[in-house]
């Protein structure tokens, strides 16, 4: 791959990226969310399209218009998510789309000696051919969905974080198997956050940051030190505005709360950022605390409340959150501005049971005004928005209904730059130190880490479902918070 | 009213228009005569009723496949009430009450069994269908004479229409108010439109879909009522099906499957175009087959229309 660009709208995900591996080779492919590994990927799989640059497999131009015709091309893709019928059998996953027929018919015996065959390459002729696939363990499942890459005669293999969801015993039975791979002479692309990972089973890297190549070389010369240093690069950003802050009383107290391991104490007037991986539990701790999830274990006492919760009564208590997930859990895009704003509260926009639109339109109104929404009115419906404009609808909708902790899932996510920095000037106008108003508290999410510093008073590390103790935000750089997010990524 | 809902029901409308100018070209103007009109909008009374109640529970993203066998169910309570010496009024609220139990029980096994409402409601209409049929002990039930024979009778006196299209029109106002002017209507739109946001925005979901299903069926109690008026006679069997063309008169009006998009008028309209269908298609001396697949026809255009107005 070569110089390969690609921008969603204004928004550019790869800006002149280079990529190669050679057959015989494990390739690590390492960058912080966002930094642009799924898009390159998805290019490569024939996804997406790119917008320049051009690819070759084994000299031979490559340009794929359909996933299908990548895989054709032999290049094949492990996503995290696995793509399997799960009420078929290990056979038919394996041989699906590529059935051997006899007269028209299944060739049944010869597709189960087809996938034996496939499955005993791989070294794992343990696995039932017969079986259903969702009665496998995730990591049986794997094997599957590698088998069924190889099957179709794949070359290049690329593999997405596919250690998220197995235990230790199974990544070094995976790794095993992919070095076996290697000398068979696939060529292999590895994605994951995980330096450790990369550095024992990979023997050369790629760091993309921000789109670009930034860096890569030998697993064996490079130290994470180094790795992390190239993840990170020096953003320095005046983005982030910080008004005087001053800490107030305590609003929300979190105990040994599970799942998350997470204890702490949020004030008035103070931003706690949480840091990590995606897929490190960040989301769901939030969701717990707002009552979205289940609590398992420990306490959470929100201002004067304690014990269980749903979303109802958190909004009623003064806490609103904020979906990481617009478009699915965030808005519901096929109703208007001032329906999406004034959902959550709806009792000051009439009487007697009965509601006044114009007044939850004019309400509408006044938000779309404050927080500069591009729109044609209140009565716009929410899905003909920009993303940018939408988040701002999200979030206007914690502000309508006054809460006093703003639990906030990855605010910025997929916005363009200028909504970003309204977004973050409100942030910061939540918890700043005015005379006659109590400033809010806010716990935040974000994969962004420069947004984390530059916004948060103090931050706390999740790493593989456990939150770490927070720290004052003030002192710490990137590099310390992304050690401490990958940090013994595997072996513990 | 935003532009585009402005768009929707105009659309709905527009095609009622061409389907009547239609009719009208081939009858003659005798088909708008007042007395065929009338005649029109009691064919339509009962689906209409039923489709008022079938709304709110498309809107809300759900569906009820048991109005059928509640209207049928409703008109044996009906005359086994008024053989007991009930008053009429007594028999008619009971009818409704009984509807409304229908619906509790859809929307409890909907929500604490959390099965999809097409599979609950399957169920019950064959589990309905068959309690009406074991409380006739599987006769027609002859009922006394009373005035609710009359609700779809031609009015003797100065009123305009029956009773019980004015019944029709006056809880199609109720609705349409309570879908668009009470918070429970607004929370009926997100919950179809985004369970999930609906979720996380704190509104009452298993509350709000139970109250949803009472309605609907208590609105089929109501067409249940005029059912049985236009029988004089209790009768389980009646109404097989009746739900298919309560559905369509829904999203031929412009209802969304998926939830969150419906409007009483639109509804109304739609109920009006398959009727026109109908008794046009029988005065230009069509037989019901063709009848049958004109309104099929209908239904899949309506929609794929609708698909290529909202993906522009």
């Amino acid at each position: 791959m070569r110089g390969i660009r690609k921008a969603f709208g204004a928004t550019i995900a790869l800006d002149g990226v280079d990529l190669a591996v050679s057959p015989g080779e494990i390739c690590g492919l390492i960058g912080q969310n966002g930094a642009g590994k799924s898009t390159l990927m998805s290019v490569l799989a024939g996804a997406l399209a790119p917008d320049g640059g051009t690819m070759a497999i084994d000299g031979q131009p490559y340009a794929p218009s359909s996933p299908i015709e990548g895989r054709r091309a032999g290049v094949a893709m492990i996503y995290q998510e696995l793509s399997l019928a799960p009420h078929l059998s290990v056979m038919e996953n394996i041989l699906l789309g590529a059935e051997p027929t006899r007269y028209g018919l299944l060739d049944r015996s010869r597709m189960r000696e087809l996938a034996q065959r496939a499955l005993a390459d791989l070294g794992h002729d343990d696995i039932p051919p017969d079986a259903p696939v969702g009665t496998l363990s995730v990591a049986a499942q794997q094997l599957v969905e590698i088998a069924r890459a190889l099957a179709v005669g794949c070359r290049v293999l690329v593999l997405d974080e596919p250690t998220s969801s197995l235990g230790r015993a199974d990544v070094e039975r995976l790794f095993t198997l992919l070095r076996r791979l290697k000398t068979h002479g696939h060529a292999i692309v590895y994605i994951s956050h995980f330096i450790e990972e990369v550095k024992e089973v990979a023997d050369r890297f790629i760091v993309l940051r921000d789109g670009r190549n930034a860096g890569g070389g030998s697993t064996a010369d490079a130290s994470r030190d180094a790795i992390v240093a190239l993840m990170v690069g020096s953003s320095v950003s005046n983005l982030f505005p910080r008004s005087p802050r001053r800490r107030g009383d305590p609003i929300l107290e979190v105990t040994a709360l599970e799942p998350g391991a997470a204890s702490f104490t949020l004030h008035r007037g103070e931003i706690l950022g949480i840091a990590g991986l995606i897929g490190s539990g960040r989301t769901r701790l939030l969701r717990t605390l707002f009552g979205l999830e289940p609590v398992r274990k420990g306490r959470v006492r929100m201002a004067a409340f304690e014990g269980a919760a749903t979303p109802h009564a958190r909004w009623r208590q003064g806490m609103g959150m904020l979906s990481e997930d617009r478009k699915e859990e965030g808005l519901a895009l096929a109703l208007d501005i001032a329906d999406n704003l004034t959902l959550t509260r709806l009792s000051p926009f009439g009487a007697a049971g009965l509601l006044s639109p114009s007044r939850q339109r004019a309400a509408a109104s006044r938000w779309i005004e404050r927080m500069d929404i591009k729109c044609a009115g209140a009565s716009q419906h929410v899905g003909e928005l920009s993303g940018g404009n939408q988040q701002k609808i999200a979030l206007a909708r914690l502000l309508q209904h006054d809460v006093d902790v703003l639990v906030l899932d990855e605010p910025t996510r997929g916005i363009d730059v200028g909504s970003k920095a309204q977004i973050y000037r409100l942030i910061d106008a939540l918890v700043a130190d005015s005379p006659g108003r109590a400033p809010k508290a806010i716990v935040m999410v974000s994969s962004y880490l420069p947004e984390l510093l530059g916004l948060c008073d103090r931050i706390a590390v999740m790493r593989r479902g456990r939150l770490g103790a927070p720290t004052p935000a003030e002192g710490i750089s990137e590099h310390e918070l992304m050690m401490a997010a990958t940090g013994g990524g595997i072996g513990e | 009213m935003t532009a585009r809902s402005l768009v929707d029901r105009a659309g709905t409308a527009f095609a009622l228009v061409i389907v009547a100018g239609v009719f009208g070209t081939l009858i003659g103007p005798q088909f708008f005569s007042p007395g065929n009109l009338e005649l029109m909008a009691r064919q339509t009374a009962i689906v209409s009723m039923a489709a008022i109640g079938m709304t709110i529970v498309i809107v809300a993203g759900g569906i009820d496949l048991s109005v059928g066998s509640i209207i049928a169910l409703c008109t044996v309570v009906i005359a086994l009430l008024l053989r007991m010496g009930v008053s009429p009024l007594g028999a008619a609220a009971g009818a409704v009450v009984a509807g409304g139990v229908c619906g509790l029980v859809n929307g409890v096994l909907i929500t604490q069994l959390r099965v999809v409402p097409f599979i609950v409601t399957l169920g019950t209409m064959l589990v309905i269908r068959g309690a009406a049929k074991g409380l006739a002990e599987e006769r027609r039930i002859e009922a006394p004479v009373s005035w609710l024979n009359d609700l779809l009778r031609v009015p003797r006196g100065g009123a305009l229409l029956p009773s019980g299209i004015w019944a029709v029109i006056a809880l199609a106002l109720i609705i349409a108010g309570l879908l668009r002017y009470t918070p429970f209507g607004r929370h009926v739109f997100a919950i179809g439109s985004n369970e999930r946001m609906a979720r996380l925005c704190g509104v009452a979901i298993t509350r709000t879909k139970i109250v949803v299903y009472v309605l609907t069926a208590a609105f089929a109690g109501f067409a249940g009522l005029l059912q049985f008026s236009k029988l004089s006679v209790g009768d389980p069997t009646v109404a097989v099906g009746l739900e298919l063309d309560v559905i369509a008169a829904v999203i031929i009006g412009g209802g969304s499957l998926a939830g969150g998009r419906g409007t009483v008028a639109g509804t109304l309209i739609g109920a009006a175009i398959m009727t026109v269908i109908q008794i046009g298609c029988s005065q230009q001396g069509l037989a019901n087959w063709v009848q049958q697949i004109v309104t099929g026809g209908i239904i899949v255009a309506a929609v794929a229309l609708d698909r290529m107005r909202t993906a522009a």
